[in-house]
């Protein structure tokens, strides 16, 4: 059985509808991550020991194992205690706790990288604790963090890839279903990767575009 | 939380634990090997190679390491490529943490001093001399904790070759929890023996540097 690709253009809509929701399930996770990472990093480095460790610990956990295990654990053990999440809202959960324990250890090294002289003068001008933290601290922590932060972003890009594993239907499923009917994995898989490069390069432009415009703010 | 249900099962998943970590020692060496190659092409002076380097790690990073899998495991045969699938999962992997470990060992590289290179060519070293005799011994020793990096996140990775049927720890993880419905059960067992695994290759990555470290 020799290659063909003359049967991809007729699934040609199959895949683009496949990338609109891989690119939708990467930019919702890609939130969830980002803003769960400043609370972890927030309160890995202020909150109280009681509070801090269990965190500790749940960071521990979801940074040693893999987020194929994670994906099965939160689709299925939300089940379990019964709540029944459709596979998008778990896929999307899923991946984006896993990318905010990354995100986090990146925010926290920014937050530890801001001047002690800017809490110190916020402190002095009157702001409270948790408007220092909130309004002078964590702003200009982001800022620093933008580049590793932008590399998990590509990372989650191509882990949102396993989140086909528990049937949501993205661009890796799409694949799937038009292999199915016509039984040409090589040329189907090949199309995915393409999507997958060009929805890649598209996000590198986007962050090299942001990037730019932090730094020009500063 | 069942623990009676945990001594019941935990035989089954060492046997895959087994697995999971031959996959991740093979695909390691594979990556390794792929990684040198890959780096002595980026670094090479033939734009050609310099190319293909260059697209390797391009190809590899900019599509999902699932994708190249399957495409391995189900298109392989199309193009008279038959591997079984514990065979195609550790090839896959491998070839494709060698598009990080091509960056790592890379950056190692260039992050050497120019100086040395010029003192041991004008002492009358060859090129391939002074990389052997100069370079590397320095570069190696910067490569050991970003690869042992690598080797962390490949070790995660082989949890992807579920997805084509190896019987390895997920795919055992989620066979159970499957047929007895406790996955938090399932995932704290799996989870705990993933993170020994881990656990003791970072220990032997730290020792590894260590030792290498010139006082």
């Amino acid at each position: 059985m020799g290659l063909d690709f003359s049967v991809v253009p007729g699934y040609l809509d199959t895949l683009l509808l496949g990338s609109l929701w891989t690119i939708s399930i990467m930019l919702v996770s890609a939130l969830i991550s980002f803003f769960i990472g400043i609370l972890l990093a927030v309160i890995a480095l202020y909150a109280p020991a009681i509070i801090r460790y269990p965190f500790r610990l749940f960071a521990f956990v979801f940074m040693g194992t893999p987020l194929l295990l994670q994906l099965f654990l939160i689709y299925f053990g939300l089940n379990q205690i019964g709540i029944d999440l459709p596979a998008f809202v778990a896929g999307v959960i899923g991946l984006g706790l896993h990318f905010a324990v990354y995100n986090s250890d990146i925010i926290q090294a920014g937050i530890l990288a801001v001047d002690k002289g800017q809490y110190e003068g916020a402190r002095t001008l009157g702001l409270s604790r948790g408007q220092t933290i909130r309004k002078i601290i964590v702003p200009q922590a982001v800022r620093t963090v933008t580049p590793p932060i932008g590399n998990n972003m590509v990372a989650l890009l191509k882990d949102s890839a396993l989140v086909s594993v528990i049937g949501v239907t993205e661009l890796t499923l799409s694949a799937q279903l038009a292999i199915s009917n016509t039984f040409r994995p090589f040329e189907f898989y090949v199309a995915a990767a393409a999507c997958y490069y060009v929805i890649n390069l598209g996000l590198e432009y986007g962050l090299r575009k942001v990037e730019l415009r932090i730094q020009a703010a500063r | 939380m069942d623990f009676d249900l945990i001594l019941r099962v935990y035989p089954y998943f060492l046997k895959a634990a087994q697995v999971t970590v031959e996959l991740a020692v093979l695909s390691t060496a594979l990556g390794l090997a792929c990684g040198a190659l890959g780096a002595y092409a980026r670094l090479s002076r033939i734009a050609v190679i310099r190319f293909l380097g260059a697209a390797y790690v391009s190809v590899i990073r900019g599509t999902p390491a699932l994708i190249q899998i399957f495409i391995l495991y189900f298109g392989g045969p199309q193009v008279g490529i038959q591997l079984d699938a514990f065979t195609a999962g550790a090839i896959g992997l491998g070839v494709n943490i060698g598009a990080y470990m091509t960056e790592t060992m890379r950056g190692a590289i260039i992050a050497i001093d120019k100086g040395q290179t010029e003192a041991a060519r004008t002492l009358g070293m060859s090129k391939w001399q002074t990389m052997r005799k100069v370079i590397l011994p320095q570069a190696a020793r910067l490569m050991i904790r970003p690869l042992g990096v690598n080797i962390n996140a490949l070790i995660k990775g082989t949890a992807l070759v579920a997805a084509i049927s190896v019987i390895e720890l997920t795919y055992t993880a989620q066979r159970y929890i499957g047929s007895t419905y406790k996955p938090f059960e399932m995932f704290l067992l799996a989870g705990v023996i993933y993170m020994a695994i881990i656990y003791s290759t970072g220990l032997g990555v730290a020792w590894l540097d260590r030792r290498a470290r010139i006082n």
